[in-house]
């Protein structure tokens, strides 16, 4: 065992999968001699070289539709999108082009992608730079998106996405990559589609993924004093969507709320407490709620971003009213 | 932007009925699918190729059947000279379970991996970047082959040209741009919408070789096509192909084409790819390639009819709700 950071965890999985198969490559905005711009893909061009770290042009649109094309050939490229923010330049790549690649051509193909990108607010980066997209994915049948929270599940996830046959659309949190845990020292992966419970309990269920599992932890700990038991089930992917893990915990504390840092209004929340009510209503003692971003652009000043997340506080006070 | 004179002297007989034999394929199959749209067999849009089939079987018969080549709504003509069998274009374009999308794509959205062929697209100038990373992943793989990326002029309006270019350009990426100047973006004619019309122009401005050929001359299109091709596996770049031509008729199979000017629309229509090929080729030989496309046709016809639709039990239990 050995304690490494977020961003260290993703690189590993990337020199990890690019030393076990050939067909791996990387490109992006400023990955190679600079390493990215949180230092993901850094030492990755001094051991594959040029021809498999690519420094792209400021393109978006196009880098994401050769990531298809190369894809298409049966390469498996891994492409950097700076900012989640940006995603809506490559969408018709991502939406109409990758996710229905395999569909529409009736199964003759897949297209083994992996478009890593990373979200969030709380760096003072405004409304351009700060956003939690997901949705948007998520949305979208054909396509898989993994958000994880901790070093162990950024690298074992990253690996998975890696040799799935795609498209996966990895998004990393901000305020994630200097975060520490504990990873083995031999080669594991994370199986896309598997929640985990990052803390047991009996009384109410969060339900949340990627930075927020970080404070669903913090509120249940803080709750824990009080005689509150809060179980966090960390989902990691989006889709596919683990509701085998979330409705077991659902009929065993019959109390949910699902935590997203995205706006709450359209996001991923809705849509999760909408099928824990119609598949577990019976175990439930209350209506499912949700504590999410609130519908509104992020401001640049500090203390007006910190109100539009949901706070360990918030989080503590939405379960003392549930329980 | 460097004009060359074909040296038309150097296709061999058996490129240029190879190249006969896509024409009449195109031409008899599009012919036919207008009639089978009538008919109602077959449902959404077509865009048919009609006018424009040498271009496919010039740049299809140049690059060979190794390489790859992404295509547009507009795209039987692609599809036919890169290879595809008849019958299951037939079906998928019916809706029928035994095409090659299994009639989940239909016209605009046909691919067929057997043939190296990246897929039809119903999203103008989305084929573009799929090419450059097709060439990206080539390279990658240590293969010296090309990709091949048809869209029209309509698309070159689009970000995903200037960008694509720029992106294969700046990589020497093996790519050729075929750009299927047909005049119109559906209605809107090229000289409303775009500043240069020149498209071949833009080659040198993004940093390669850029030709204007006859698009209706199939062995023009040919030689500048193998001449990118040599380019292209030399490690020069790629090159951006505007190939002149016309459509047959309007936008789709029921756009009449009103504003498509009639005095131009008849000389184009003189200007015939079928015929200006058929007159490189002896009478036997061309008498022999239609007789035979005939039957393909009705072959194809035929398994279409009579195939399967999809089952709607099967796919809806495959859908994970």
């Amino acid at each position: 065992m050995a304690e490494i950071m977020y961003r260290e965890g993703l690189n590993r999985a990337l020199l990890e999968e690019m030393r076990r198969d050939e067909l791996v490559f990387i490109m992006g905005e400023g990955i190679a001699a600079r390493g990215g711009s949180y230092k993901v893909t850094e030492g990755l061009l001094a051991e594959f070289g040029p021809g498999r770290v690519v420094d792209t042009p400021l393109a978006e649109a196009t880098f994401t539709g050769a990531a298809v094309g190369a894809a298409l050939v049966g390469t498996r490229p891994v492409v950097e999108l700076l900012f989640v923010d940006f995603a809506p330049m490559t969408m018709d790549m991502v939406v109409n082009q990758a996710a229905k690649y395999s569909f529409m051509s009736g199964g003759q193909g897949t297209v083994p992608m992996v478009l890593r990108t990373q979200g969030g607010a709380g760096n003072g980066l405004a409304g351009q730079h700060s956003q939690s997209l997901e949705a948007l994915f998520y949305h979208i049948p054909g396509l898989k998106v993994v958000m994880p929270s901790s070093p162990y599940d950024a690298c074992g996830l990253m690996k998975s996405a890696i040799r799935d046959e795609g498209p996966v659309i990895f998004i990393e949190h901000k305020l994630l990559y200097m975060t520490k845990g504990e990873v083995p020292d031999e080669e594991f992966v994370v199986p896309l589609g598997k929640a985990d419970v990052k803390r047991k309990g009996e009384d109410i269920t969060l339900i949340t993924y990627s930075y927020m599992t970080l404070k669903c932890l913090e509120a249940a700990e803080l709750l824990a004093g009080e005689g509150v038991s809060v179980e966090v089930v960390d989902l990691r992917t989006l889709t596919p969507l683990d509701k085998e893990t979330i409705l077991q915990s659902i009929v065993k504390t019959g109390r949910g709320i699902v935590v997203h840092e995205a706006v709450k209004r359209g996001g991923v929340g809705g849509d999760i407490a909408s099928m824990i009510m119609e598949e577990a209503y019976d175990d439930l003692d209350g209506p499912v709620a949700r504590i999410c971003g609130k519908n509104t652009t992020i401001p640049y000043n500090k203390n007006l971003e910190k109100v539009c997340v949901p706070t360990v506080e918030e989080i503590v006070e939405g379960i003392l009213e549930m329980v | 932007m460097s004009k060359k004179t074909a040296n038309k002297a150097a296709v061999a007989k058996e490129i240029l009925h190879e190249m006969y034999r896509s024409i009449c394929r195109t031409r008899s199959f599009e012919l036919k699918c207008v009639e089978l749209y009538r008919q109602g067999h077959i449902s959404g849009y077509l865009h048919p190729y009609l006018g424009e089939e040498a271009i496919a079987a010039g740049v299809c018969a140049a690059i060979g059947r190794d390489s790859y080549i992404t295509s547009t709504h507009r795209g039987h003509g692609h599809c036919i000279s890169k290879g595809a069998i008849l019958k299951y274009m037939m079906a998928e374009i019916t809706g029928k379970a035994t095409g090659y999308c299994k009639g989940l794509g239909g016209s605009m959205h046909i691919s067929c991996r057997d043939d190296n062929n990246l897929g039809a697209n119903g999203i103008v100038g989305a084929g573009i970047p799929i090419a450059v990373g097709a060439a990206m992943g080539l390279r990658v793989k240590g293969i010296n082959q090309v990709a091949a990326a048809f869209f029209s002029d309509g698309a070159s309006n689009n970000g995903t040209f200037g960008e694509s270019l720029n992106f294969a350009a700046a990589f020497s990426l093996p790519v050729l741009f075929i750009l299927e100047n047909n005049h119109y973006a559906v209605s809107t004619p090229v000289e409303y919408s775009s500043g240069c019309c020149e498209f071949a122009k833009l080659g040198p401005a993004y940093g390669m070789v850029g030709v204007c050929v006859d698009g209706n001359d199939a062995e023009a299109i040919y030689v500048e096509s193998r001449r990118a091709v040599e380019r292209a596996q030399n490690n020069e770049g790629p090159t951006l192909i505007e190939a002149k031509t016309y459509r047959h008729g309007g936008h789709h199979v029921n756009d009449p084409g009103l504003y498509m000017d009639k005095e131009l629309l008849a000389k184009w229509k003189e200007h015939d790819p079928q015929v200006i090929l058929k007159k490189k080729i002896s009478a036997a030989t061309a008498k022999k390639i239609e007789a035979e496309v005939a039957e393909e046709i009705e072959e194809a016809v035929e398994f279409a009819m009579n195939s399967p639709e999809p089952s709607v039990e099967e796919f809806l239990a495959e859908i994970d709700n």
